[in-house]
């Protein structure tokens, strides 16, 4: 089949939705790709190297919308009148889109391509479960946004994020709050703390408290019991008590920390408002907050969407487009997980894509088949699950049973018996032999355990030569008059023999071999 | 030679022999050990061929020159066997050489039997023909095993466990036999009646065949051993019956040293000893095993050079794959060429990894890595959240986490190398089968697992080239 990448329309969007390395791997599934001439131009891939990786060049729109089979884009198709472009009349029936799509958000785009008989695949749609981590694109972009909202808050921000001590006086280090510990807010903990700066960070889910002290970051702990998680790996709406005591917690924060970083989100919903205009006027001169829910509203009163303004003397930041702002590595990772996605439609890897709804990550992310709209699918479900029942077990497990007296000291009794017998009724040369045996099995049990683990292979055939020593039992014998105990002597020797020798020289041999 | 000097000689063999065993503590010492050993050796059996005496045998013939034969045939072999033998071969060879004191106790045993002493009357005799009896036992006992776990070792016999129904009622059937049989035997020896003494040999070679084969793969450390301190209680036990204390003091020191090796290999897989003799998995917890879910994110060679190219810090974990492909000198190739990079290269040995204990280091040794950037599974264990890139080769079970997350699973409660808690772990298999528990590994499938499939050593070449390109 053909695939196509247009050119994205979209006012500032920098990226495109494949690469020339995927499109080579892509190639590789059977697949003909066909790229509209300066696609790539916005994040530094010129037609040049998509030709290199075996792309064809094609110079209009139109062309990539009527020669493919299956569309490739990052934006959902749009009207653009001022461009005088309707991306979605460009839809051809039984094509195949896959892009971001929203469907819940757009359910006028959504009827618009099933009148148009199209399938549609919303890569906003693939379950988060981990088998589809690697086509989760939604992670793969929101990484690239945390980082980046650090550095468009480094930006305007009028200090260094590291502390320092120079001759030149004393640098505090930047203070940072981040709120929302998901793949975004951790990708800002990560950049936060790499450029020096003091991160804390918050989330309604305890049980991202781990993952963020694993970053380096201070985890800050409300004194009330909730747990915010939701399914899917995304947060719920919180009861109006939490909330306070959230506000409430902010409302100090604001007061030390220079940068805010809002990443809160839930899914379908507005964003939640965290941060009032009365803690932005708290908040020190010169502070500054990045917003990334700004496309659902902001958890700032105050952001603007994709505007930058300061108010109170407090930047705002409110880019939709984070991602489009590092165009070369988001392509690159959209590009990466529309390959892997596409691995998984073409299990054959004969060029033909397969929409096969049995399997939970096609069906999920599958909007439109064949002009039909699916209804949306059932929640997945999470392998990554905590399970804490099984945790508690396993805490129980090595807890020892307490031992009743009698089975302590039934070995020592026992033994204690065992000498008694013997002792009653064993002759006088016996015992001699015994006192023997028993000393030399302590020490042996003295020496062995210093034997160091690396030279347990030699210790065993260094025993084995010693083992041999059964040949003295042998050589008593031989010189008896009896020719059958002659002959099973004479055995007896020869392999003993085998033993001593082969031992030795095996051991020798052995520790030749180790040094430093 | 005197009788004094005899008993004096025998008490310096006795401390050769623990010196040598004692030298074994330290690597430094280690040759020197040895050496203690074969100079208590030479001291025993100079010592006892003087003290006896050669009896005619006709022909111009004695009996020494048979000694002198035995000794010299049996010496050419076990010398041509230890140049010859191939480290991979290690166990194999251990295995065997145990079959082989086996046997000598068995000869010996019967050979003593035959040799009537009329000296002996009432408690003696009866302890006599006890140790005898004991003797052959645990000879026929250990020489049965031997072989059987030799077979298994060089894949002559299947490595799953043979579990006959009713496995335990009829050890339990042959163990009263041999004590039945044991009284018949005291009661009829004197006569010179050797038919009790020929059907215990047989049951105890059945005993030992069946106690081997129920015992699986995985398990072949904790089997090898045990023979080895079987043989040693061999040993010990014609002691007794030739009233000789070197016998008793050196079985005795073999046969505590097996015994330990066997208690540190079962604590290394936290088994319990009597349900490895046992056989078979299936003892722990009662409720299903996690269900292993997840992705398996395979990666080609050339990347694996260059995620180790970017790494610091790299562990390589080898296990008994390592030793199947015979891997060891690509692997220490690929640990000189990143040593000379710049990076941290580090091995980490597990107690049960191969099918001997100390197997891997003595694999190593071979490939000339120098021991002191080889550590076991429990110095190493903790660094691992630092390590940047470990390398799994050819193991399973020992790095499975399921032995620490899963209460269910055959393995819980087993040490394992904690390699998961490390950056990313790139780990060699041939194919996704299960190890040789026979149980899911979701190392496998964790997210910063990368699989490199193929024969390691293959694999492994193909890294060295990409790193050196």
């Amino acid at each position: 089949m053909k695939i196509g990448i247009p050119k994205e329309l979209y006012g500032g969007e920098k990226r495109v939705a494949t690469t020339p390395e995927a499109a080579e791997k892509i190639s590789k599934l059977g697949f003909e790709l066909y790229i509209e001439s300066g696609a790539g131009a916005l994040a530094n891939i010129s037609d040049a190297e998509y030709s290199a990786a075996g792309v064809t060049v094609l110079e209009s729109r139109e062309e990539i919308w009527s020669t493919a089979d299956i569309i490739l884009k990052i934006r959902a198709p749009q009207n653009y009148p001022d461009q005088n472009i309707d991306e979605i009349g460009l839809v051809r029936p039984g094509q195949c889109l896959i892009s971001f799509i929203w469907p819940a958000q757009n359910p006028e785009l959504v009827e618009r391509l099933a009148a148009q008989m199209a399938t549609v695949v919303a890569m906003d749609k693939v379950p988060r479960i981990s088998r589809a981590q690697k086509m989760d694109a939604l992670s793969s972009m929101a990484n690239i946004a945390g980082y980046r909202a650090v550095i468009e808050a480094a930006q305007h921000f009028g200090r260094f994020f590291t502390g320092q001590i120079t001759a030149a006086g004393k640098i505090p280090p930047a203070k940072v709050l981040i709120i929302g510990a998901g793949v975004a807010g951790l990708a800002a903990i990560g950049a936060a703390r790499s450029m020096g700066a003091i991160v804390r960070a918050f989330d309604t889910r305890p049980e991202v408290k781990e993952q963020i002290e694993s970053m380096d970051a201070e985890f800050l702990m409300l004194n009330f019991e909730e747990d915010g998680s939701g399914s899917g790996g995304y947060a719920k709406t919180m009861s109006p008590e939490f909330i306070a005591a959230e506000m409430a917690l902010f409302a100090q924060q604001a007061k030390e920390v220079d940068i805010i970083i809002t990443t809160a989100l839930i899914p379908g919903k507005p964003a939640p408002v965290l941060i009032t205009a009365d803690m932005v006027t708290s908040m020190k001169p010169g502070s500054v907050i990045v917003d990334l829910a700004a496309e659902q509203g902001g958890n700032c009163e105050l952001t603007e969407r994709d505007q930058v303004v300061v108010k109170h003397g407090v930047t705002l930041i409110g880019y939709t487009n984070l991602p489009s702002r590092l165009a070369n590595q988001s392509s690159q990772l959209y590009a990466t997980n529309l390959r892997h996605l596409l691995t998984d439609l073409t299990p054959a890897k004969d060029g033909v894509i397969d929409i096969n709804l049995q399997d939970e990550v096609i069906r999920g992310a599958t909007v439109v088949k064949d002009g039909a709209i699916l209804p949306p699918p059932p929640p997945p479900t999470l392998s990554v699950a905590p399970k804490p029942a099984q945790a508690a077990k396993i805490a129980e497990k090595p807890q020892p049973k307490p031992q009743s007296a009698l089975s302590q000291w039934l070995p020592y009794l026992l033994g204690g018996l065992a000498l008694f017998g013997i002792g009653l009724h064993a002759p006088e040369a016996f015992l001699g032999h015994f006192t023997v045996f028993v000393l030399a099995c302590f020490v042996g049990y003295q020496v062995i355990w210093n034997v160091t683990p690396s030279l347990h292979t030699p210790l065993m055939s260094v025993t084995n030569a010693i083992s041999g020593i059964i040949v003295i039992g042998a050589l008593v014998q031989v010189s008896s008059t009896n020719q059958i105990i002659q002959l099973l002597s004479g055995i007896a020797i020869l392999i003993a023999s085998i033993n001593v020798f082969g031992g030795f020289l095996v051991t020798r041999r052995m520790l030749e071999m180790f040094r430093k | 030679m005197s009788h004094g000097l005899q008993t004096m000689s025998y008490i310096a063999a006795s401390i050769l022999f623990i010196l040598s065993l004692s030298g074994l503590s330290q690597q430094e010492s280690s040759r020197r050990g040895n050496y203690f050993g074969m100079i208590g050796m030479t001291i025993a059996i100079l010592a006892t061929v003087l003290s006896g005496s050669a009896t005619d045998l006709g022909n111009g013939l004695n009996s020494y020159h048979i000694l002198a034969i035995a000794l010299l045939i049996g010496g050419a072999i076990g010398a041509a066997a230890a140049l010859k033998v191939e480290m991979t071969q290690m166990p194999e060879l251990v295995a065997i050489m145990h079959s082989l004191v086996g046997m000598a106790a068995v000869l010996v045993g019967y050979a003593n039997f035959f040799h009537h002493d009329a000296n002996l009357i009432g408690a003696e005799q009866t302890i006599h023909i006890v140790e005898i009896y004991l003797g052959v036992f645990i000879g026929a006992v250990t020489f049965s095993g031997s072989v059987i776990a030799w077979g298994k070792l060089c894949g002559k016999f299947t490595g799953k466990p043979l579990l006959l129904p009713g496995r335990h009622v009829f050890n339990l059937l042959l163990l009263i036999a041999t004590i039945g049989l044991g009284y018949w035997f005291v009661q009829t020896a004197e006569l010179g009646d050797a038919t009790p003494l020929y059907i215990m040999t047989g049951i105890a070679l059945v005993f030992g065949v069946h106690m081997v084969m129920a015992i699986g793969g995985a398990d072949m450390p904790v089997v090898v051993s045990m023979l080895n301190s079987y043989s040693g209680w061999a040993a010990a036990a014609t002691g007794f019956m030739l009233n000789n204390d070197l016998l008793i003091v050196t079985g005795a020191l073999v046969g505590s040293s097996g015994a330990i090796l066997s208690y540190i290999m079962c604590h290394a897989m936290n088994r319990h000893f009597l349900s490895v003799i046992a056989g078979g998995f299936g003892s722990a917890g009662g409720g299903p095993v996690a269900e292993i879910t997840g992705e398996v994110n395979p990666i080609e060679a050339e990347e694996a050079a260059q995620l180790l190219k970017e790494s610091k810090n790299i562990v390589i974990i080898p296990g008994y794959g390592m030793a199947v492909a015979q891997a060891q000198h690509t692997v220490y190739e690929i640990t000189k060429l990143l040593t000379s990079m710049g990076k941290k290269v580090r091995f980490a040995i597990h107690p049960v990894a191969g099918r001997m204990p100390g197997h891997m280091n003595v694999l190593l040794a071979e490939a000339k890595v120098p021991y002191d950037i080889v550590f076991e599974m429990e110095e190493i264990n903790h660094e691992f959240p630092d390590v940047d890139v470990s390398i799994v080769i050819g193991a399973n079970d020992i790095v499975n986490p399921s032995a620490l997350e899963d209460p269910n699973s055959p393995i819980a409660g087993m040490p394992v190398i904690e390699c998961w808690k490390g950056g990313t772990t790139i780990a060699m298999k041939r194919s996704m089968a299960s190890g040789y528990a026979g149980i899911g590994n979701p190392l496998f499938v964790h997210e910063n697992t990368r699989m490199l499939f193929g024969d390691a050593n293959d694999r492994l070449q193909a890294v060295l080239k990409a790193l050196q390109g």
